[in-house]
């Protein structure tokens, strides 16, 4: 007995009684200095920047839908939301993991740095906007403009993607299991690589995904806006 | 910023609780619209002789029996006068075109909200609790509505320019978003006939489409129309007698999430306003797709 770990102690808050404020207070700066590592959250119902801003190594689990911004600026920890997210969850997320089991609105993983965000269910227009290194799992599709301007990290899509999917594509790569509709300006399918497949598969066995990497083609950035030409006459 | 939320009754025994069920969603969106609110609601419709009239007084204290009688004394057939503060829902078998006009000349501090056969409209500045509270938006009975809370980024915080924006008959629409040509939409509308109260960019929407009615489209083909005439960002959700309908921009630039059971179907910017409805967690849940028309029939 005297060699096993202690069990992480819990906390549970319900946002039908407690404050958001106290929650994300809490998250901040109680929940480490009381040694609590799992926080439970009830009662979510679509309130806005649950679980945001955390620095800290806790698994927080939202039994229900959020609104904006969940988990934004998440350092470290692991938060989980068991239903639907609103715009922009785990934006500008630096490192840690992002689990929304439902769907996601638009904008998920927006600017992201690091991490892992997982979405299920589908993810709106504009995932993985801006993205700055980051990894981005999605379960089902994606809508219109995703990656758009991503700089660094991957976006694995196993469903299919709406018009102009990864326009003005900087170094992030997206790995797409559809149909595609549109290409953005500058995207371009590329042929998958082995270190393509094995990264792919990293990322699908982290997000519980069976799928088969060969599946999947590689979108990447023809990187023909990179460099601005006089002649071009602004048509790229 | 704004909110807009409708709500459709599938199941008749709930028509009498659709101001309950409602004014939660509709303090919901107070944070996306503290300004000003309006809701329009779908009731059962008066005789086929007969019209309803919404009217408004603002700040301006009216004698509603006094009205009546100055009515009665103009137009022939029965009217009947229902009052709210600074309020009337006016029902009367008398031309509606010629009530409004006589309104318009003999009560002219009096706003015509709406006009229709099943259309009651209330709109009014200040917080959307205060709004509903102030109507009685709570005991409201009917089959769908269709409401707003604004917060003004287009034009000035008055009743006027609050939505629901209603046209012709029974019609009516709210906006979360903004158009950039509401302009040129008026230029094209004003040689037509067509006034508008206000210089609102929803105006032009509501007026637009309701004008495409009249001209015999479907409300989905208007709206499939106004694709290629209004520019901007919006999300749009309509009232008819008989349908609600919400479509995006494009862009999808503007929120909406639906919740759909056998006995209701509600729609509002953010998924906060749906929480408390019943069974919400057996809806089925979902984000109208960008230029994808939802509707549904009463």
């Amino acid at each position: 007995m005297a060699n096993l770990k202690p069990l992480p102690k819990a906390r549970e808050f319900d946002l039908a009684r407690d404050s958001l404020r106290d929650l994300n207070l809490y998250l901040h700066k109680q929940a480490a200095n009381e040694g609590v590592s799992q926080i439970q959250v009830k009662h979510p119902d679509g309130a806005h920047s649950i679980a945001c801003g955390i620095d800290a190594d806790l698994d927080v689990q939202i039994h229900g839908h959020v609104g904006y911004y969940v988990a934004g600026m998440n350092k470290h920890a692991s938060v989980t939301v068991h239903g639907n997210a609103g715009p922009g969850a785990a934006e500008n997320m630096m490192s840690g993991r992002v689990h929304v089991r439902g769907f996601a609105s638009t904008a998920a993983g927006a600017s992201a740095h690091g991490g892992l965000l997982i979405i299920d269910g589908d993810a709106s227009l504009r995932c993985g906007i801006s993205l700055k290194g980051a990894d981005i799992v999605v379960g089902g599709s994606v809508g219109s403009f995703s990656a758009f301007m991503a700089q660094a990290g991957r976006i694995v899509i196993c469903g299919d993607a709406e018009d102009a999917l990864g326009d003005s594509l900087y170094e992030a790569v997206i790995y797409v299991r559809g149909k595609v509709r549109s290409l953005g300006a500058d995207a371009r399918f590329e042929p998958m690589t082995d270190a393509d497949c094995a990264a792919l598969k990293g990322l699908l066995v982290q997000s519980g995904l069976a799928h088969d990497p060969a599946e999947f083609r590689r979108v990447a950035s023809a990187k023909s806006l990179y460099h601005w030409h006089a002649d071009a006459n602004q048509e790229y | 910023m704004c909110g807009i939320v409708g709500l459709l009754v599938k199941n008749p025994a709930l028509r009498g609780q659709l101001g309950a069920l409602m004014v939660p969603m509709l303090v919901g969106m107070t944070e996306r619209g503290p300004d000003s609110a309006g809701l329009a609601v779908y009731t059962t419709p008066v005789s086929d002789r007969h019209h309803k009239l919404s009217l408004y007084s603002g700040e301006t204290a009216v004698d509603w029996s006094e009205l009546l009688a100055r009515i009665a004394g103009h137009f022939a057939p029965a009217h009947e006068i229902s009052t709210h503060g600074n309020h009337a829902v006016l029902t009367s078998a008398a031309d509606p075109d010629l009530l409004v006009a006589w309104l318009g000349r003999h009560a002219p501090l009096i706003a015509v909200l709406s006009v229709g056969q099943s259309i009651d409209l209330y709109k009014d500045v200040g917080a959307p609790a205060d709004i509903a509270e102030r109507y009685g938006f709570k005991s409201l009975q009917g089959s769908h509505l269709v409401g707003h809370t604004r917060m003004a980024t287009e034009s000035a915080v008055t009743p006027a320019h609050a939505h629901p924006f209603t046209a012709g008959r029974d019609f009516c629409l709210v906006h979360n978003g903004s158009l950039s040509n509401p302009h040129l939409v008026r230029k094209r509308l004003e040689p037509l006939g067509i006034e508008f109260e206000t210089d609102n960019d929803t105006e032009a929407a509501c007026r637009f489409f309701e004008w495409r009615l009249r001209e015999g489209d479907d409300l989905k083909t208007a709206v499939q129309r106004g694709f290629s005439e209004l520019d901007g960002f919006f999300t749009f959700l309509m009232g008819t007698d008989a349908e609600l309908l919400i479509v995006r921009d494009a862009f999808a630039c503007k929120p909406a999430v639906v919740a759909e059971t056998d006995d209701y179907v509600a729609i509002a910017s953010e998924f906060r306003s749906l929480a408390h409805l019943p069974h919400i967690s057996h809806a089925t849940l979902f984000e109208p797709k960008p230029e994808e028309i939802y509707s549904w029939r009463i």
